[in-house]
Formats: structure tokens, C-alpha cells, sequence
């Protein structure tokens, strides 16, 4: 019975070194290394979520370049479309630009040719009044006598110069 | 071992197993190193006793290792006797016998109030300096450090201290609360551990058995009381005396058994760690009194043996024991300030 009697004088003391113990130990000792278990802990986990949010930001630059990358991609399509489209454009315009030079030099042409053709029918006409002068000149001079004669002959002539 | 067993030898021949036990897990006034010749040589401690007349304070050499009631101690006009480890007021009836018995056969003496130094507290003021000096220096180590990583003695103790947190405070206690109560938690666990392990060290200035006496489990697990019921929120007392979410007739049949419960629980905690420490020291003892009991020489390796054997168990279960009062003191205390959901 002794054995599970509490005495008195060990419950004072023990009391009275579990408070004493208590104090000292939690102001000198369990304080500071709590506080630097804690603050460790603490920069820990910092670190990592830093690690984290600079693998964020790495993937997030990724998808960044990705993107840049695809509309500069998206870019050059659209301006090798375009250049395709300008080079065809201008290749019709010249084309029909060519055509159309060629169309008026040829009416230009045609109308120099007109000219000169009508200009040449002209000189040919009074070239050919002249040679019908001359010619009903020598033929006077030549048959005045040969009434008749002279009259079929300058018919003859007239009627050839005006078929021509 | 020898030593007591050559104290016990004076009275009788025969080897009295129980009492060689007895004395050596119940606590002393002055403490026993070792026996030279047949002569003991002991710290005597300083007897501090409240008296009728004040307080009164000798060495306990002032008794010249008698224990048998037989040796009068005079301060401030009172005689004092010392019987079975025990002080009381030597009678002055002028007979030769100091201590008187009633019919029943026991001691009808009066007793001042004892607040010896006796071998369990000076073994107290030993392991408090060694938590002192431990873990202050362990603090320095940390001031010394560049990012607060253990360095020394840290390297140490900080798995440990981070045990406790861990694994005790954090899953019992809970994330919110745990850092107001760490202090107290690691204050609890190594004070237990290390008067557990001084406990088992068989030469002075340890191997008192501290941590096996009631008077010492009762007062922790009476702190784990008082911090459970002061800090108990309403929710606790609710789960105790209108327990919610059953019928009637089952909450006035559970409101006195959890109300009893509020006691059993700290008297658990006190009776689990005074019987596991004590019934260590008993096994230990016990084996070793083997040789003793069959008078054989022949006996001793088989019993060395077997309290080396036992002794590294209770390395073990000293440490397991530390371990489980620390945890279920933190149970409670989180249990008082659960907040429930319903």
C-alpha cells in the first residue's frame, strides 16, 4: 500500500520542478529552437513555392514563345499569300496592260496604214491624172486627126484609172 | 545489488527478495553509492520537515544510516525518529522502543510533514540540470548556424524534438493550436524520458526510481488534468454531459460515465507509467535475486543473462512509455478543444 500512496514531499517537489523546468526550458531552450525549426520550415517552403512559380513562369514563357512563334508562322503564310496574289495581280495587269498597248499600237497601225494608204491613192490618183495628161497629151499630139480613135482611147484610159 | 542485499543481511540470514525490492523502488533519505567492508558509504541529503514548531531542516546523516526507529534526532525541542524511510516523532514515553504500534501492528507515531530532499528529488534536480544544460546548448547550436539547420548537439536532439511535433502534437492537437501547447509536450516527454532512462542506469548518482513513483505520475498526469479542463472549449463539456446526435435515455446513461471518464483518463496516464517503470525495476531486480534466492553461483549467468536481456526491453519501454504519456496527454488536450461539425 505504501507503494501506491502519493507522499507529499515528492508531489511538492516535482511540482514544484516540472514549473521551474517548465519556464527555464521553454524560454531558453524550446523558444529559439522552435523558432528556427519554424523559420526553416518556413524558408522551405518559400524556396519551393518560388521553384514553383518559376516553373509556372518558365512553362507560361513557353507557351508565350509557342504562340509567337505560330502567329509569326501564321504571318508569313499570309505574306507569301499575299505576294502570291500581288505577283499574279501584276502578272494579269501586265498582261492585260500588254494587250492593250498592243491593241492600240495596232489600231495606231492601222490607222497610219489607212492614212498612209489613202495618202497613197491620192498621190496615185494625181499621178495617175498627170500620166493621163501626159499621156492624153502625147496621144493629141500624137493622133489629132484620129477623131474617133481619140475619143475611145481617153475612154479607155478613164474607165482603167477609175477601176484602179 | 550487493549492497542491499548486505543492508538486509543484518537483520536475518534468510534473503527477504521482497523487501531488497521494496527498498530499492521506494525512495530514501540519503542516497546509497555503494558498501566498503560492510560499511555503507552514502550522500546523506538535507530533511526538511514541517513541524509542530516550524520548519526544521538536518542532514539525514544526522540518523547514522539507522532505519529501524532506534536513532533520536533533537531540533527545536522535538525528537525525530527514522523508520522504514519514513520520519516520525520519536516517542518520549521513556521507554526504550521510540516508535509505538496499535493492536493492529501499525505505527500510531505522529509524522511532521516531509519535504526531504530525498533520493528521488535530488535524482530530479540532476535530470533537470542535464535537460538544462541539453537543450540550452542545443539552442545555441542554432544561433551559431547559418539558415537554422542543425548543427552539434542539434543533430541530436532536433529529430527528436521534431518527433514530438510531428507525431504528437500535429495529428492530436491539430495544425491551428499545436504551437501553444509544443512547449509544455516536449517539457512533459523528455522530463519523463530521461528520469526513465536514469531510472535504469544502476550506479549513483542515478538509478532512482523516479519515474516509478506515484507521487511523480500523479502530479504530470494532474497537469495534464488541469491543462484539459481549463482549456476545454464548450463543445467538450457539451460531448460530456449532453452528448449530441443520440436519444435521451443513452445521454443520461453516458453523461456519468463520460463524466467519470474526465478523471479515469489522468488517472490511467498516472497508474500506466508508475506500473511500467516500477514492474521494470521489479523484473530487473527479481532476476538478479535469483542468485541470491538459490544460493548458486551457477544461476548467475543464466540470470545476467536474462536482466541484461530485460534491461535492453526496458530501453525499449522507457522510451515507449515517455512516448505514450507525452501522446495521450496531447489526446486529451485536443480532444478538450476539438472543435466538432455536426
Amino acid at each position: 500500500m505504501d507503494l501506491v500512496t502519493p507522499d507529499i514531499g515528492l508531489i511538492f517537489w516535482t511540482t514544484v520542478s516540472f514549473a521551474i523546468l517548465y519556464f527555464i526550458l521553454a524560454k531558453f531552450a524550446w523558444k529559439p529552437i522552435l523558432g528556427a525549426v519554424n523559420e526553416r520550415e518556413k524558408s522551405i517552403k518559400d524556396a519551393l513555392s518560388a521553384a514553383e512559380m518559376a516553373k509556372e513562369e518558365m512553362a507560361s514563357l513557353k507557351a508565350d514563345n509557342e504562340k509567337i512563334l505560330n502567329e509569326a508562322k501564321l504571318q508569313r503564310e499570309s505574306l507569301l499569300k499575299e505576294a502570291r496574289e500581288i505577283r499574279s495581280k501584276i502578272i494579269a495587269d501586265a498582261e492585260s496592260e500588254a494587250t492593250e498597248k498592243a491593241n492600240k499600237l495596232i489600231q495606231s497601225a492601222k490607222t497610219a496604214i489607212e492614212n498612209e494608204k489613202s495618202a497613197a491613192m491620192k498621190e496615185l490618183n494625181n499621178t495617175v491624172v498627170d500620166l493621163s495628161l501626159n499621156i492624153a497629151e502625147k496621144l493629141l499630139s500624137k493622133e489629132l486627126d484620129n477623131k474617133e480613135k481619140q475619143q475611145e482611147n481617153i475612154q479607155e484610159i478613164l474607165e482603167n484609172t477609175k477601176l484602179n | 545489488m550487493s549492497t542491499v542485499f548486505a543492508g538486509t543481511e543484518k537483520n536475518s540470514d534468510e534473503f527477504d527478495v521482497n523487501e531488497m525490492i521494496m527498498h530499492h523502488i521506494k525512495d530514501s533519505h540519503e542516497f546509497h553509492i555503494m558498501d566498503i567492508n560492510g560499511h555503507a558509504v552514502s550522500l546523506p541529503l538535507p530533511i526538511i520537515l514541517w513541524t509542530d514548531n516550524g520548519l526544521v531542516s538536518f542532514l539525514s546523516s544526522a540518523f547514522e544510516h539507522d532505519d529501524s526507529g532506534s536513532v533520536i534526532v533533537s531540533r527545536k525541542g522535538q525528537d525525530f525518529v527514522k523508520y522504514h524511510e519514513k520520519i516520525f516523532y520519536a516517542n518520549n514515553n521513556g521507554s526504550e522502543k521510540f516508535i509505538s504500534y496499535d493492536a493492529n501492528g501499525n505505527i500510531i507515531n505522529k509524522k511532521p510533514i516531509d519535504f526531504s530532499i530525498t533520493k528521488m528529488v535530488f535524482s530530479m534536480f540532476i535530470s533537470m540540470i542535464l535537460l538544462v544544460l541539453i537543450f540550452v546548448s542545443t539552442a545555441k547550436t542554432y544561433s551559431n548556424s547559418r539558415k537554422g539547420e542543425p548543427t552539434g548537439l542539434g543533430k541530436f536532439t532536433e529529430p527528436l524534438i521534431m518527433f514530438i511535433k510531428d507525431e504528437v502534437a500535429l495529428p492530436m492537437i491539430g495544425e491551428k493550436n499545436h504551437d501553444k501547447y509544443m512547449p509544455f509536450l516536449l517539457t512533459l516527454f523528455f522530463f519523463i524520458w530521461i528520469n526513465n532512462v536514469m531510472g535504469l542506469i544502476p550506479f549513483f548518482p542515478f538509478s532512482a526510481n523516479l519515474s516509478g513513483n506515484i507521487a511523480f505520475t500523479f502530479v504530470l498526469a494532474a497537469i495534464t488534468f488541469i491543462i484539459t479542463t481549463l482549456v476545454a472549449n464548450k463543445d467538450y463539456w457539451k460531448h460530456i454531459f449532453w452528448m449530441p446526435g443520440i436519444p435521451v435515455p443513452m445521454k443520461l446513461f453516458l453523461a456519468p460515465i463520460e463524466f467519470l471518464g474526465i478523471f479515469i483518463k489522468p488517472i490511467s496516464l498516472m497508474i500506466r507509467l508508475f506500473a511500467n517503470i516500477s514492474a521494470g525495476h521489479i523484473i530487473i531486480l527479481s532476476l538478479i535475486s535469483l542468485i541470491f534466492i538459490f544460493k548458486s553461483l551457477w544461476l548467475a549467468p543464466a540470470s545476467l543473462f536474462f536482466s541484461v536481456f530485460i534491461s535492453l526491453i526496458e530501453v525499449l519501454v522507457v522510451a515507449i512509455q515517455a512516448y505514450i504519456f507525452t501522446m495521450l496527454s496531447a489526446l486529451y488536450i485536443g480532444s478538450a478543444i476539438e472543435e466538432h461539425e455536426h
